[in-house]
C-alpha cells in the first residue's frame, strides 16, 4: 500500500509541475510591471533599477520559472507586496478558517445524502422518492452564495438571531464563534447535498439490482439489514470519490460564500488579493490550493480498501 | 418520443426565462442603465415589478437584460469548450501515443485546480471583461469534455465499423469524425449539459465576486453583490436575480436529466 501511495505521488510530479508553469505563465500574463506596480508610479529610476534586481527581473524567463519553482518547493512562496507577510504564514491561518466551515458542512452534507439518498432509492418512484429526488435537484440550482444572502435576510434582518458577517476564531470564543459558523455552513449544506444525494440515489439503486441484494431478501433478512448492511456499503466508494472531489474543490472555492459573510477564508484571501493586484499572494495560493485539492483526491483514492475490502491497490 | 415530466417542466423553464428575457426588454419603459434617484429602493408594484436598486434602475429590466449576457456569455463558453474538447479528446484517443500523454496531461494539470480557482486565476491576468470570462470558462471546461469524449472513442474504436471504414480506403479523419464521434454522441450530451450548468453557476459567481462581465451591465451575479449593502433597506434586490439564475439552472439540470434518461441507461435509474 505505501509502494501504491508513493507511485501515484510521483505520478503527480509531472501534473503539479505543468501547474506551476501555468501558474507562473497566468502571473506573466498580468498586464502591468510589477515593479511600478509595488512602488506605485514613482519616478526614480535607480530604485526601480534596484527593485528589479531585487527580483531578478532581468534574467532570463526559464531562469526566474526555475529560481521560483526552486522556492515553492521548499514551500517558500515569498513575501505579500501588500502586507509584507511571508505568503505562507498568511494561507495557513485563512485554510484554517476555511477548512472549518468546508469540513463541516460537507460532513453534514454526506450523512443526509448517504440517508436520504438510501432512502430515495429504495422508494425508487415512490411519493418519498419523489419529494427527495426534487430536493435535491433544487439544491443542484440554488448557488451557496444565495442561501447563504437569503439566510442573511430571514435569521440576521428579520429574526435578528445571528449576527450576519465577522469571524471569532473558536479557539478564542467557542461559542461566539459558532454564531459566526452556523449560516455559511447551513448555506453550504443547502446547496452541497443535492449533488452528492442523486450520486447516492443512483448508485444504490444499480446495487439494490444485484444479485446478492435478492439473495438477501430471500434468506429473509429485513429490509433495515438489506439496505444499511448489504447495499450501503457497496456505495461508499462512488460517494467518497464526489465527497473528496467536493472537499477538495470548496477548500479552494469556498470564496463566494466566503465573502457573502466576510470569513478570512482562503478564497477570499485570493479574491482580495486579485484586487489588492498582490499576485505574489494569487501565485502563492493558486498552487498552494491545487496541492491540496490533488492531494485530497489522492487521500480519498487511499481510503478505497478500508470502505471495501475487496479493493486491493497494486503499485 | 414521449417527453417526460422532467423535460416538460425543464423546457417550460427555460420557456420563461426567454419569455423574461425577451419580454422585458421589448415590453419594459425602463432603460437597464436609466437611474432614478427619486424613486431608489423601491419594493415591486405594478410600475416596477421586482422593484428598483440602489439607484432607482428598474430590476426587472435588469435581470432581463442579464439573462442575455449569462446566456451569451456561458453559450459561447460552453460552445468554445465543447469544439475544443472534442477535437482534443477524439485526437487523443484516435492516435494514441505522445499526443495522448500531452492532451491527458494538459486536462489533469486544468483539472489540478478547483474550477473557481481557476477561473479567479485567469480573471486576475485577464482583468474583467466579457471575452476574458469567455475564454477563462472554456479553458476551465474544455478538460471534462476532452476526457469524456476520448473514452467514449477509444471505446467505439473497438467496433467493426472503423476497421470496415479504413479498409474501405477512408483516411484517418475521415473515419474520426465521419463514423466515429456521431456514435459517441451519448456521453457528449451527457457531459455538455452538465457543463452548461456548471457555466452558468460559475459566470454569475465570478461577477459577485467582482471579477465577471464589468458593471454597470446588469449580470445577475452583479446584482446580487450590489443587493447585499442594501439587505435592511430592499431585500427584494436579492431575491429576484437570484430567482433568475436558480429557474435557469433548474430548466437547464432538469433537461439534462431527462437527455440522460432518454440516452444513458445507466444513470436513468429505477424504471
Amino acid at each position: 500500500m505505501s509502494s501504491y501511495f508513493l507511485k501515484r505521488l510521483l505520478m503527480l510530479v509531472p501534473t503539479l509541475l505543468l501547474v506551476t508553469i501555468a501558474v507562473f505563465i497566468i502571473m506573466r500574463l498580468v498586464p502591468g510591471d510589477p515593479v511600478s506596480m509595488m512602488l506605485g508610479d514613482i519616478e526614480n529610476p535607480e530604485l526601480v533599477r534596484q527593485m528589479r534586481a531585487e527580483l531578478r527581473l532581468d534574467d532570463p524567463v526559464i531562469i526566474q520559472y526555475l529560481d521560483w519553482l526552486a522556492d515553492v518547493v521548499t514551500l517558500n512562496f515569498g513575501v505579500s507586496f501588500v502586507t509584507g507577510e511571508p505568503v505562507i504564514g498568511t494561507m495557513l491561518s485563512r485554510l484554517a478558517v476555511t477548512a472549518q466551515i468546508v469540513t463541516i458542512s460537507v460532513l453534514l452534507a454526506s450523512c443526509l445524502a448517504l440517508v436520504f439518498g438510501t432512502l430515495a432509492a429504495w422508494r425508487a418512484n415512490r411519493r418519498a422518492d419523489l419529494v427527495i429526488s426534487v430536493l435535491a435537484i433544487g439544491s443542484m440550482s440554488v448557488p451557496a452564495f444565495w442561501v447563504g444572502i437569503a439566510l442573511i435576510i430571514v435569521f440576521g434582518i428579520k429574526l435578528q438571531w445571528l449576527p450576519t458577517v465577522g469571524y471569532v476564531s473558536p479557539l478564542d470564543n467557542f461559542s461566539e464563534s459558532l454564531q459566526f459558523l452556523v449560516l455559511p455552513i447551513m448555506a453550504l449544506v443547502v446547496a452541497e447535498t443535492g449533488g452528492l444525494l442523486r450520486m447516492v440515489r443512483a448508485t444504490t439503486l444499480d446495487v439494490l439490482s444485484k444479485d446478492y441484494i435478492t439473495a438477501a431478501r430471500a434468506r429473509g433478512l429485513s429490509e433495515r439489514s438489506v439496505l444499511f448492511r448489504h447495499a450501503l456499503p457497496n456505495t461508499l466508494i462512488p460517494t467518497a470519490t464526489l465527497v473528496g472531489f467536493t472537499l477538495g474543490s470548496l477548500l479552494g472555492g469556498a470564496a463566494v460564500i466566503e465573502s457573502v459573510f466576510t470569513l478570512p477564508g482562503m478564497g477570499r484571501l485570493l479574491v482580495e488579493s486579485v484586487y489588492a493586484r498582490d499576485y505574489v499572494m494569487v501565485q502563492g495560493v493558486m498552487i498552494f490550493v491545487a496541492i491540496i485539492y490533488v492531494l485530497v483526491n489522492l487521500l480519498v483514492d487511499m481510503l478505497y480498501p478500508v470502505l471495501d475490502p475487496r479493493v486491493r491497490l497494486r503499485a | 418520443m414521449k417527453l417526460r415530466p422532467n423535460a416538460i417542466i425543464g423546457i417550460a423553464g427555460l420557456g420563461l426565462v426567454a419569455i423574461v428575457a425577451i419580454g422585458g426588454v421589448l415590453v419594459s419603459p425602463y432603460q437597464a442603465m436609466e437611474t432614478n434617484f427619486l424613486n431608489r429602493f423601491a419594493t415591486p408594484s405594478a410600475s416596477h415589478w421586482f422593484g428598483t436598486d440602489e439607484y432607482g434602475r428598474d430590476v426587472f429590466t435588469r435581470v432581463a437584460v442579464g439573462s442575455f449576457i449569462t446566456l451569451r456569455v456561458s453559450l459561447a463558453a460552453v460552445a468554445l469548450a465543447i469544439v475544443a474538447g472534442t477535437v482534443t479528446g477524439a485526437m487523443a484517443a484516435y492516435f494514441g501515443g505522445w499526443l495522448d500523454r500531452a492532451a491527458m496531461l494538459v486536462s489533469d494539470s486544468i483539472m489540478a485546480f478547483p474550477s473557481l480557482l481557476l477561473l479567479l486565476g485567469i480573471m486576475a491576468a485577464l482583468g474583467p471583461n466579457e471575452w476574458g470570462v469567455i475564454l477563462a470558462l472554456a479553458i476551465a471546461y474544455t478538460p471534462p469534455i476532452t476526457r469524456v469524449v476520448r473514452s467514449a472513442v477509444i471505446a467505439a474504436l473497438a467496433r467493426e465499423y472503423v476497421t470496415s471504414s479504413q479498409l474501405i480506403g477512408n483516411g484517418d479523419l475521415t473515419t474520426l469524425f465521419r463514423h466515429v464521434l456521431p456514435n459517441c454522441i451519448t456521453p457528449f450530451i451527457v457531459i455538455a449539459t452538465s457543463v452548461f450548468t456548471a457555466a452558468v453557476l460559475s459566470e454569475a459567481a465570478l461577477s459577485f465576486l467582482g471579477l465577471g462581465v464589468p458593471p454597470p451591465a446588469p449580470s445577475w451575479g452583479s446584482m446580487l453583490a450590489d443587493s447585499r449593502n442594501y439587505l435592511g433597506i430592499n431585500p427584494w434586490m436579492a431575491i429576484f436575480p437570484g430567482i433568475a439564475i436558480t429557474v435557469t439552472l433548474l430548466s437547464i439540470n432538469l433537461v439534462g436529466d431527462a437527455l440522460r434518461d432518454r440516452f444513458d441507461l445507466r444513470m436513468a435509474g429505477g424504471d
